[in-house]
């Protein structure tokens, strides 16, 4: 095993946040986008691609001594291809209404760069454990993306949150969020907050680091 | 609304430095004219809709538009004060989009609507792009957009209606509603003056020509962006009424709904319009179209808030085709854009 690659606890923890998938990567905008208007069909979403991811990666992760270079692409959307046809198929069996209402966006799981993106940078290269981590902390960070984007369009759009109500009856459902535009909208304002976070952080570090050498 | 550079501060000049006066172009900078005085004069033309929609509506007229004022003003503060900036209040520009926000409602919009309005249109659509000068789209309209499309009960057609309000204008739909839904064809009088119901600033004609024209005659406003938008929506409107898509003849279109309101002070934002009489032309062209286009084929009665924003996303495009070509350039468009 290369030694460079991080370990798996690295892998892990860089999926939640400081490599977070929708925020710092801004990989698998389709589903971000297309099932954030509730709290339901996203966390369905996010249940689908983490099993796709994780038995993707672990696929691959066992079968990568067998990859040819010039193949590796084919071979990753074949596996993934063959998981998310396994998650469309449950969904439809076992939730068959929240499988109608996430319509296309349960196969258009196979387009989903981030599941691609961890094929090709982890689990070609490292060790089954490893791969596992990071699509567990690649899926924590997706799912963590989608419920709070999914949280501000549901709770100010309807006024629920899985459905349950939290708001008073008299709460307007600022109904343009729960619509397409509101997508873009409450995913922008998150985006900017999370970098306006992530720059004061680094401002905070950089005053610590120049304290400790003063000091 | 863009602000101009300021003229560089007069440094100390000694005897021995050479007094000429090195700037960059254009030389022709006339600081008579700053956003405050650019502001000021919008204020003034804004006045007879005001004042008519203050006839029309009453307190319910001055309610609204000094619910959007005072909370476009607050945003506005609070927005600049998060990016470090000294209060830009007095510019003027916040007042400006907070009156039109404040005209283009419903007179019955509930309170929430004026503010969430105001936030939307100082904090997302100006703000977030950088502040005054750098917003892609009307500040007023995607504003209006976003509670349009959030309340549809109490921003539709429905909610201008009520027929046991002491005020007589409110008791019948807006005539565009009407003449969509039941196909009852206005007067031209009342349109023309104002006397019926529609969201506060658009009634009436008259205020609106005269208001614009002071705009147009101040050069406060572009004279061919309006006029492009008459035209081509008399055009278009003569087009559909003579093959029958709309019940409403050409005049009915120009005179009713927020068509003149619209191409007089909306449309004319300099931020969020091309740079070039030629540009002017097509914008002002461009948004004729939509607004009959919508008011023809779509569910919605009237058109220009859309209209407007999606003009505004063309401005650039518009910019960059209609690029003048400078003295001893190369003549082509192609050359030019390269």
């Amino acid at each position: 095993m290369n030694r460079d690659e991080p370990t798996a606890g690295e892998r892990f923890l860089n999926g939640i946040l400081p490599e977070n998938p929708v925020y710092r990567q801004l990989l698998g905008m389709c589903p971000t986008l297309a099932v954030t208007g509730a709290m339901k069909p996203a966390m369905t979403m996010v249940a689908a691609t983490a099993f796709v991811l994780i038995c993707a990666n672990l696929m691959v992760s066992s079968i990568r001594h067998l990859l040819k270079p010039h193949l590796r692409i084919l071979v990753f959307t074949l596996t993934i291809a063959t998981f998310v046809t396994i998650a469309d198929r449950f969904l439809a069996a076992y939730l068959y209404d929240m499988s109608k209402q996430l319509g296309p966006y349960v196969p258009l799981i196979i387009v989903n760069c981030l599941i691609i993106s961890r094929c090709e940078i982890c689990a070609s290269k490292q060790g089954l454990w490893e791969s596992f981590a990071d699509a567990v902390g690649m899926s924590l960070g997706f799912g963590l993306a989608l419920a709070s984007i999914a949280t501000v369009r549901e709770i100010l759009g309807s006024g629920t949150w899985f459905g349950l109500s939290v708001l008073p009856e008299s709460w307007p459902g600022w109904g343009v969020l729960v619509l397409p535009p509101g997508a873009f909208l409450t995913m922008g304002l998150l985006i900017a907050g999370v970098e306006w976070w992530g720059a004061r952080q680094r401002a905070v570090e950089k005053k610590s680091v120049r304290k400790a050498e003063a000091a | 609304m863009s602000a101009e550079p300021k003229p560089p501060s007069a440094e100390p000049v000694s005897r021995d430095t050479p007094r000429f006066s090195i700037a960059s172009s254009p030389h022709l900078l006339d600081s008579s004219r700053s956003t405050q005085g650019m502001m000021v004069d919008v204020l003034i033309g804004l006045a007879p809709v005001l004042l008519v929609s203050l006839i029309v509506f009453r307190s319910y007229a001055l309610l609204q538009v000094g619910l959007c004022v005072v909370s476009c003003l607050v945003f506005e503060a609070l927005c600049a004060g998060m990016r470090g900036r000294s209060l830009p209040l007095w510019d003027g520009s916040a007042a400006v989009t907070g009156v039109i926000l404040g005209l283009s409602l419903p007179w019955s919009a509930p309170w929430y609507i004026a503010v969430i309005g105001s936030a939307v249109a100082i904090g997302l659509a100006k703000w977030v792009f950088g502040g005054l000068g750098y917003n892609l789209f009307n500040p007023a309209m995607v504003g209006r957009a976003f509670v349009m499309l959030s309340f549809a009960r109490e921003m539709g057609t429905s909610a201008y209606v009520r027929a046991d309000a002491s005020i007589d204008a409110v008791t019948t739909a807006t005539p565009l509603a009407a003449a969509k839904m039941e196909s009852v064809m206005p007067d031209l009088w009342p349109l023309f003056v104002g006397i019926h119901n529609g969201s506060l600033g658009e009634t009436s004609a008259l205020a609106c020509l005269i208001g614009g024209v002071y705009l147009c005659i101040r050069r406060t406003a572009s004279w061919e962006i309006p006029a492009g938008v008459i035209l081509s929506a008399a055009v278009f409107a003569g087009l559909a009424s003579g093959i029958g898509l709309s019940p409403l003849s050409w005049f009915h279109h120009l005179l009713s709904g927020s068509l003149l309101f619209g191409a007089f002070f909306i449309a004319t934002d300099p931020v969020s319009s091309p740079l070039t009489p030629k540009g002017k032309w097509i914008f002002g062209a461009g948004v004729g179209f939509f607004i009959i286009l919508i008011r023809v084929f779509s569910g919605y009665p009237e058109g220009v808030m859309f209209a407007v924003l999606l003009m505004n996303a063309a401005v650039p495009l518009i910019n960059r085709l209609t690029r003048p070509v400078p003295l001893g350039g190369l003549p082509t468009v192609k050359e030019a854009v390269g």
